[in-house]
């Protein structure tokens, strides 16, 4: 357990988002906190993925969950912790039109490119 | 909850494509469209299914301050924590369904709220740890080995997650359990007397016979179960009793046989007429386990708002710098 780390330092160090939080909080009920999606990292050197999300009244908090759920095993090197309210989605209603763009470029792809016979590392 | 209960007519055409969706394999996300009676079957499998985690957590906590030996102990706490932490993972999934988690909590509390009915019966002595572990634990591996491919994709994520740390659980279990079977005469009978207690509640986990579960078939093609309870209880079964047997202890089934033409070992008939009380309410500890997390509710109440009025003057104060 990283007990030295005191919320206050976590709370520095933590990518604040504190007007969507803020934002977020606001329109909550007395007793209810923030969501917030959380993303590990397991190697050095991997992407940061998803991994769920919790409950917590600031950043820092939401860290500290984040640790003691998501990485209660070890398995993690990295944690990301975001407002729920923070990220934008592409809408699956919208999804065919939206990607469309890139469904028929094959021009984009080594695939659509002759080489000639034998010739090698091209 | 939020969503009416009066029945919606569904638009044909999106259900139609709603389904070829389900048959072609692809996994539903929260934003997807999908039918209500879809929504509404999660909301009801995934709140049940988080406040058994939770609820789950007080048989076995009652054991934590008189485990046998610090190793055991450690173990039991990690294992208790695991629970609360499945918890946590299937709320949050069935937030994502639109209802909020303090609504869900609210519901448990208010007695409103079904969880699965092996927690309502009593942990008496040590073994009873060992046999939680290996039955109870090892029946909700089967059940949600095969949730892990339920058609809506943050139920199944959280199911991955969850199964992964329940092998622990089991085997935690078992150990204890082989550890008892093979010691002293008064120890082996401990854990048979566990043993015969709970093995056929352990039965009735997996819910009533697909006879009487009438919701099956709809569910089924949705994929929102990919197993009968029946199978999935011979599953468990099956698996269960060359582990027995492993430990020389006997199952409390005298109608039990293998099969060989199936391969099955067939068991004799389960006490549905328990099941249903203890379901209504009227098991051993129903009271007990509310009247337990009523308390621990109340009694948080007090951090929950410090929580939060801590964050609210950091705010503050951060708000007062940047100005």
């Amino acid at each position: 357990m990283a007990s030295t780390i005191t919320n206050q330092e976590l709370v520095r160090e933590a990518p604040v988002a504190s007007a969507a939080v803020a934002e977020q909080a606001a329109a909550l009920p007395q007793d209810e906190w923030p969501v917030w999606e959380v993303f590990t990292q397991s190697t050095q050197g991997a992407p940061h993925e998803h991994a769920g999300s919790l409950h917590a009244v600031d950043a820092g908090q939401a860290l500290q969950n984040a640790r003691d759920v998501y990485a209660r095993r070890g398995g993690v090197i990295s944690l990301w912790v975001v407002p729920g309210g923070a990220i934008t989605a592409s809408t699956p209603g919208d999804a065919g039109p939206f990607f469309d763009p890139g469904a028929d470029k094959a021009y984009r792809h080594p695939q659509f490119y002759k080489v000639p016979r034998g010739v090698r590392g091209v | 909850m939020t969503q009416t209960r009066t029945a919606v007519a569904e638009d044909p055409a999106k259900v139609a494509a709603f389904e070829a969706r389900i048959a072609a394999g692809e996994s539903i996300e929260p934003k997807d469209w999908m039918p209500e009676k879809y929504r509404r079957q999660l909301v009801r499998m995934m709140s049940q299914h988080a406040h058994s985690e939770i609820v789950g957590m007080l048989p076995e906590g009652n054991w934590i301050t008189r485990a046998p030996s610090l190793r055991r102990k450690i173990s039991l706490i990690a294992k208790v924590q695991d629970e609360a932490g499945h918890g946590l993972y299937i709320y949050c999934g069935t937030e994502t369904l639109g209802v909020d988690r303090s609504e869900l909590v609210g519901q448990l509390l208010d007695g409103t709220a079904k969880y699965s009915s092996i927690f309502n019966y009593p942990t008496l002595s040590w073994a009873d740890i060992g046999v939680i572990g290996w039955f109870v634990d090892g029946a909700a591996i089967v059940n949600q080995t095969i949730l892990a491919k339920a058609s809506y994709g943050p139920y199944a994520r959280a199911m991955i997650r969850v199964c992964k740390e329940e092998n622990f659980h089991k085997r935690q279990g078992y150990e204890i359990v082989s550890v008892l079977a093979n010691g002293t005469p008064a120890q082996k009978a401990m854990v048979q007397d566990a043993v015969d207690r709970w093995w056929w509640p352990s039965l009735m986990m997996f819910g009533p016979s697909d006879t009487d579960s009438p919701n099956t078939a709809e569910l089924i093609r949705w994929k929102v179960k990919r197993k009968t309870n029946d199978e999935l209880r011979q599953r468990f079964v099956n698996l269960t009793v060359p582990q027995a047997m492993a430990v020389n202890l006997t199952l409390p089934d005298p109608d039990m046989r293998h099969d060989a033409e199936t391969e099955n070992w067939e068991f004799g008939a389960i006490d549905w007429d328990e099941f249903n009380q203890v379901i209504r309410g009227n098991g051993p500890c129903n009271k007990e386990r509310l009247d337990a997390r009523r308390k621990a509710h109340d009694e948080g109440a007090w951090v929950r708002e410090a929580a939060s009025a801590y964050a609210a003057k950091q705010r503050a104060s951060q708000a007062a710098e940047a100005a």
